[in-house]
């Protein structure tokens, strides 16, 4: 054991007085360690899993054909995405129609009633995935803007944590289909305008998400709250902080990484509630388009609806990577891993 | 100088315990001058934090209390500033911040703004953390945190400075420099300082008088030692001196001949 970790001492000296020597060699080295680790064994493994995907999906036969492999599914990827391009396109067209048509009656008569319509045609799959990323990051704000405060306030008073928890015990396992009837028959009932600035829909979808996303915030930062370090709380009381600045300077930044680590469970949750519910609800989004999908039955479906599950996890990864940036940039503590 | 200043009479402290109440310290005296250095010592486990922490505010007595200044203290307050032992620093400020912290809450109103910087200055200056006052506490060594830690207690200008075991976590060479400098502070403040220690040579250097504590459960003072030498004291001229080493010996008698550790009990 002991020769080696001397012989470990002894070669990292060595390296080091190589790469005095010659940097280029060392660091070269060093770089394609790196180069590795980021990318080679990754992409290894993905190029692993494409061709155990492709060899077992040739074996299946369903009733819309054989079960696509990557390479009908980066086809129907690409085919969505021309069929976006030219939906585009016709709307453009429709829009520069009108257009026309408006001037030529303005010029024949200057104070003729011009109707300004609105393109109505499919939304692409496009369309779907920025409808989904709207409503999870409004259904995700409301939960957040919501169960901060109720986890700081249930983490400081035991009055209040023993008052909320069993609610909070209750809620966090109901399941987002149980939630959705509920939501949408109260929202139908409440939410009455003539000039609505949402549709229903979108509004269900994102309170189904914020009743689902809730949960984990509030726990984790009750948690965070109430474990801060207990010499800390002593430091606030002998200095008689306010209880804004206690909040500040001394909840706060102790509970940041547990908060955010409740953050990002929540928001993994509010997406695929989101999907969900979308689904169930035929709410327009990814959900949506998955569902049509299914309900076509062409045989091009599984291949779609593939396309769309690549989507879904790969949004899902982006808006968490997001996340741990927000994380890094409102951490104090910025040596910390963070996965 | 002599006036009553500090007052910790008949005070006795019970905790709830699942086996019923536990009393921590029974009928604890002892007046405190203004401008004197007292050292709690006793074994591990005998309540000397406990005292401490009623003196803070942080505990409430169950019997007896804490008068300062002819007040009775009910609540943990700036006057009556805390060294904890394990420094303390909020993680996420920088030294500077730390005392800024302290020193704006108590100050707030009383000081402009510059009269605060220089302040906030001034006193990383007097423990020697001037080179150093914008590094967060993770950048610093144990000694420059328990460094920063005095300064923020210094910088509320309390009547009383109470310190829990402060230097305890650090080792011997850095202990004996941050004695040093509490010494070098202790002789231009002039502070009214309580101090818990477990180090003999600690307690005797630094302290007006030495406080030794029994054994608990039911704790109390055993024995007071009045230590007659004059300051500010010099660790090196002292190792030789009679008196000094005279002193040493009885809180040593105290502790391992009259009060045996616990631990020892039980082996």
């Amino acid at each position: 054991m002991n020769a080696r970790v001397m012989s470990m001492l002894e070669s990292k000296f060595m390296t080091k007085l190589l790469s005095m020597s010659k940097p280029g060699k060392i660091n070269w080295e060093e770089g394609v360690k790196k180069i590795l680790y980021s990318f080679g064994i990754p992409l290894m493994a993905i190029g692993l899993f494409l061709a155990l995907w492709g060899g077992i999906a040739s074996q299946i036969q369903t009733s819309l054909g054989q079960v696509p492999g990557p390479t009908k599914v980066w086809q129907q990827a690409v085919s969505l995405y021309d069929e976006h391009v030219e939906e585009r396109t016709k709307e453009a067209a429709f829009y520069e129609r009108q257009e026309k048509r408006n001037a030529k009656k303005l010029l024949a008569n200057p104070d003729a009633k011009i109707k300004v319509r609105s393109y109505t045609g499919k939304p692409t799959f496009f369309d779907q995935i920025v409808t989904s990323i709207i409503t999870v990051l409004t259904g995700f704000i409301i939960a957040s803007m919501i169960a901060i405060p109720v986890g700081i306030i249930s983490g400081l008073s035991p009055v209040i944590y023993s008052a909320l928890n069993p609610l909070i015990q209750t809620f966090k396992p109901v399941s987002p289909l149980a939630w959705l009837p509920i939501v949408t028959i109260i929202v139908s009932a409440v939410y009455i305008s003539d000039d609505p600035w949402f549709s229903k829909s979108f509004v269900n979808s994102a309170i189904t998400v914020t009743l689902c996303s809730l949960w984990p915030t509030i726990i984790n930062t009750t948690v965070g709250v109430s474990s801060i370090d207990k010499d800390l709380v002593n430091v606030s009381k002998v200095l008689r902080l306010s209880w804004f600045t206690h909040i500040t300077k001394i909840v706060l930044p102790a509970s940041v990484p547990m908060m955010f680590a409740g953050l990002r469970v929540s928001f993994g949750i509010g997406w695929m509630v989101l999907i969900a519910a979308e689904m169930l609800a035929q709410n327009p989004g990814l959900g949506k388009f998955v569902w049509d999908e299914f309900q076509n039955g062409s045989s091009n479906s599984l291949a779609r609806i593939m396309v769309a599950v690549i989507a879904i996890g790969l949004i899902g990864y982006i808006l968490d990577q997001f996340m741990l940036k927000l994380q890094r940039s409102v951490s104090w503590d910025k040596n910390a891993v963070l996965r | 100088m002599n006036k009553k200043h500090l007052e910790i009479s008949t005070v006795s402290i019970e905790f709830p315990t699942p086996a019923g109440s536990f009393k921590a310290l029974d009928k604890i005296n002892l007046n405190i001058k203004e401008g004197e250095f007292v050292s709690l010592i006793g074994h591990s486990g005998c309540g000397k934090s406990t005292v401490l922490n009623i003196v803070a505010g942080l505990y409430e007595a169950t019997e007896g209390g804490v008068i300062l200044d002819g007040k009775e203290v009910n609540e943990p307050g700036p006057d009556r500033a805390v060294v904890f032992q394990n420094h303390s620093l909020l993680p996420w400020l920088t030294a500077y911040e730390n005392v800024e912290l302290a020193v704006k809450q108590v100050f707030k109103g009383k000081k402009s703004a510059t009269e605060m910087k220089e302040w906030i200055e001034h006193n990383l200056n007097l423990v020697h953390m001037d080179h150093a006052m914008h590094k967060r506490p993770s950048e610093i060594s144990g000694g420059m945190k328990q460094r920063v830690g005095i300064a923020r207690a210094l910088s509320m200008e309390p009547k009383v400075l109470l310190m829990d075991e402060p230097f305890g976590a650090l080792d011997a060479l850095t202990r004996a420099h941050m004695q040093d400098s509490l010494i070098e502070i202790q002789s231009r403040l002039n502070n009214t300082v309580i101090m818990i220690t477990h180090d003999v040579d600690e307690a005797v250097l630094l302290s007006d008088r030495i406080v030794m504590m029994t054994n608990g459960p039911a704790a109390t003072i055993g024995e007071v030692l009045e230590v007659d030498l004059p300051k500010p004291r010099n660790r090196v001229e002292l190792a030789n001196d009679a008196q000094y080493n005279s002193y040493r010996a009885s809180v040593l008698k105290f502790l391992y001949e009259r009060q045996r550790n616990p631990a020892d009990k039980v082996a």
